[in-house]
């Protein structure tokens, strides 16, 4: 106890007084922030110390266990041999524990690279093997309708896939956007009791297999009422494969504009269809954009309604009623089924216009989108900032009413 | 207290009062706009309606003539009248479980890398990445399977079927071990190849959901956990894996639905065959959807409806698969807000 006093003592006695300076400049901190996460050199050199090595192995084993596998097999020997080495290699240092963490870390990670090489090998590969055809002028507004399978790539070319495509994609934009968005908003807005039907029944057709689309035209719109095989027909079994998917993330987009806006809006005096023009709508703007567009890029590539409903043709065909039309995929699953390699080149460049489409349509998709709802750009800000300064005034300006 | 009184006094003389009316009746652009939505809501019942109801009617004749028999028989012969599901069911099926068994790590651990392990900043670009995957046209997913990627995995089937030939699955009819370089085309076509790459196709589905889950994953369940001295893998292990639970499932079926349903990929990399093949590696193989496309065209009235009535089949298995998966997902945990 005494000495415990004496230490009391002693600090009282040795603490300097400390009078806060206000205006002194505050003494640095010398520790730095901790780095919870990341890599180290440590693991780095780990890691590449196992590949390295498991390269090497199986070079070696490659002969013996997986005798003529190809360069896939010798990939999954050789990653195999990776994980092994490198958990080995942890197990040195770590304990047990650490060891799993890290080799998990390296299996989830692996996951991840799989999958992204492989979307890119394909992107690549039908890139590549396309890139012959790419080269000519001609590929983008020829058809094939004086062009023989044995011809080279010069001649001919898939303008009149391209046309029915923009016709199909346009028509089915026509009947689903408009039908798509309205029954949305009907199912979040109205509170209508058949809400709940409709809505099941729209996440039942999402599982409609896409031929089964096809087949229901090809049955009543070609086989029972005798049209033709035309654009049209295409046009709306690709719309009846895009209105459960547009419906479905619109839904969910309008799902997530806040309640207390809707209230606000109320509050205000609005009638409903004010509030949900000029509130919701705005509001869940780009999370729409991205739905259609995506919904649109889905509608893009589907090939197995068009193969039923649309027909072949070779020659440019600008009558959505009338006569056969050709899409950039249903024109890329026929070219590639040909022996010659010239149309399967036109094939792969076919695909690769699609994909570039796709592409495209993606990117803008990203680019609008990828917003939650309601939040706003720079320049969205400063437009809304000035019309309510715009409105200020104009409230300003009106005559006041005597009271 | 007299004050109260004095205030209350004549309130007393008035009548009592009633509630106000909340409700204004609505006016003539809300009439229309209930009314406009309403019709919307109605014509997508009906043509989403049409379809099932328009499939089945059409089904109906070519099931009255078979019967059971539908289920039982392999053949297509609907002139005949000899005519069944049986093999390109299990055919169907095979491709599907196939995709999913391969597609089901690679979803999860892509998942679980994007909301756990990969740096934040990277995190906007991969979940961009998966979403492109979804949108890559499937025709194209084919075309790589069919001239690239068979070329490249033959050689994986043939190790397995060398190794491994005692597991009936992986049996090979034809395949000779001794000679390395005879007979390529028993490996090709295979329900195994048109499964991995209808697992490419699959794999983002599933992904996304997956996803979705993980990164509702309670913020105070994982800092309890780390707090308690659990490494990113107990973590994940202990709380992002039960709680991801109804997620993992329902995305794993949602994918399987659209494998079922797979058309262009199959038909261009499978040989149609019409009897039942378990044997995933051997070349052949069939699907309902393949089935239809490859068949529509010479269909005469009753071959179609035959035809609908397998596409019924394969219409009732998906949304099988479907609606158990959104249970699952509903159900879970995962989709509730944590209290935490």
């Amino acid at each position: 106890m005494t000495d415990l006093m004496d230490r009391q003592d002693a600090l009282e006695r040795s603490a300097p007084t400390v009078v806060i300076d206000r205006n002194a400049p505050r003494p640095l901190l010398t520790q730095s922030r901790r780095a919870l996460g990341g890599l180290r050199r440590d693991d780095l050199l780990t890691m590449g110390g196992a590949a390295v090595s498991a390269v090497c192995t199986a070079l070696l084993l490659f002969g013996r266990v997986a005798p003529a596998a190809g360069a896939f097999g010798f990939a999954l020997v050789a990653y195999g041999l990776f994980v092994i080495t490198y958990a080995l290699l942890v197990w040195l240092r770590d304990e047990r524990p650490a060891v799993v963490d890290k080799v998990m870390a390296v299996l989830l990670g692996s996951a991840a690279v799989v999958a992204f090489v492989a979307l890119f090998s394909v992107i690549f590969f039908t890139l590549w093997r396309g890139r012959a055809a790419l080269g000519y002028a001609n590929l983008y507004y020829r058809d094939m309708s004086e062009a023989l399978p044995t011809d080279p790539l010069s001649a001919g070319g898939i303008g009149h896939a391209i046309l029915g495509t923009l016709i199909m994609i346009s028509l089915a934009i026509v009947l689903t956007v408009p039908l798509g968005l309205t029954c949305a908003v009907f199912l979040n807005e109205t509170g209508s009791r058949a809400a709940g039907i409709v809505r099941t029944i729209v996440d039942a057709m999402t599982a409609l297999p896409s031929i089964l689309a096809g087949l229901f035209i090809f049955a009543t719109w070609i086989l029972i009422l005798g049209f033709e095989r035309s654009g049209l027909a295409a046009a709306i079994s690709i719309s009846i494969m895009m209105l459960p998917i547009i419906i479905r993330s619109a839904d969910v987009v309008l799902r997530l504009v806040p309640g207390n806006l809707r209230e606000a809006s109320a509050a205000l005096g609005a009638p409903q269809w004010r509030s949900v023009r000029h509130v919701v709508l705005p509001t869940a703007r780009s999370g729409l954009a991205t739905a259609v567009i995506l919904g649109v890029a889905r509608g893009l590539g589907e090939t197995a309604p068009i193969l039923l409903t649309a027909g072949f043709t070779a020659t440019y065909n600008t009558n959505p009623l009338n006569g056969p039309m050709v899409s950039l995929p249903l024109a890329t699953f026929d070219f590639v089924q040909s022996p010659q390699p010239a149309l399967i080149a036109r094939g792969f460049a076919t695909g690769a216009v699609l994909m570039v489409v796709v592409l495209v349509l993606f990117a803008i998709a990203r680019f609008i989108g990828g917003r939650p709802a309601g939040s706003v750009s720079k320049r969205q800000a400063r437009r809304l900032a000035a019309r309510s300064a715009r409105d200020v005034q104009r409230f300003d300006e009106r005559p006041m009413e005597a009271s | 207290m007299s004050m109260t009184m004095v205030y209350a006094a004549p309130a007393a003389d008035l009548p009592a009062p009633t509630p106000r009316q909340l409700a204004a009746p609505a006016g003539v652009g809300d009439k229309i706009f209930t009314r406009v939505t309403l019709l919307t809501g109605l014509i997508v019942l009906g043509v989403m309606a049409a379809v099932g109801l328009f499939l089945s009617i059409e089904a109906s004749q070519a099931l009255r003539s078979t019967g059971t028999s539908f289920l039982t028989t392999s053949e297509w012969f609907p002139d005949r009248n000899q005519f069944g599901i049986a093999a390109v069911l299990t055919g169907t099926v095979a491709i599907a479980v196939v995709a999913v068994g391969i597609a089901l790590p690679l979803s999860m651990g892509t998942a679980l890398f994007i909301t756990q392990v990969a740096p934040p900043k990277l995190r906007s670009t991969l979940v961009s990445l998966v979403d492109l995957m979804a949108a890559v046209p499937s025709v194209l997913y084919g075309l790589w399977g069919l001239f690239f990627f068979q070329g490249q995995v033959i050689g994986v089937s043939r190790w397995i079927s060398t190794w491994f030939s005692w597991i009936p699955l992986f049996r090979v009819t034809g395949a000779e071990p001794g000679s390395p370089l005879s007979n390529q085309t028993v490996f090709t076509a295979s329900a195994f190849i048109a499964g991995v790459v209808v697992s490419l196709m699959v794999m983002p589905i599933q992904c996304s959901i997956m996803r979705e889950v993980f990164s509702q994953v309670p913020i105070g369940e994982r800092e309890g956990a780390y707090a308690l001295g659990a490494t990113r893998w107990g973590m994940i292990r202990i709380v992002a894996l039960p709680f991801g639970r109804g997620g993992i499932i329902g995305g794993t079926m949602l994918g399987l639905g659209r494998a079922l349903g797979e058309t262009i990929a199959v038909l261009l990399i499978i040989s149609p065959r019409f009897d039942i093949n378990f044997h995933i590696l051997e070349a052949g193989g069939n699907s309902v959807s393949t089935l239809i496309a490859l068949r529509y065209k010479e269909a005469t009235g009753f071959g179609l409806s035959a035809l609908m009535a397998a596409g019924l089949a394969l219409f009732a298995l998906t949304l099988v698969v479907n609606f158990t998966a959104s249970a699952f997902v509903a159900r879970s945990r995962s989709g509730a807000s944590s209290e935490a």
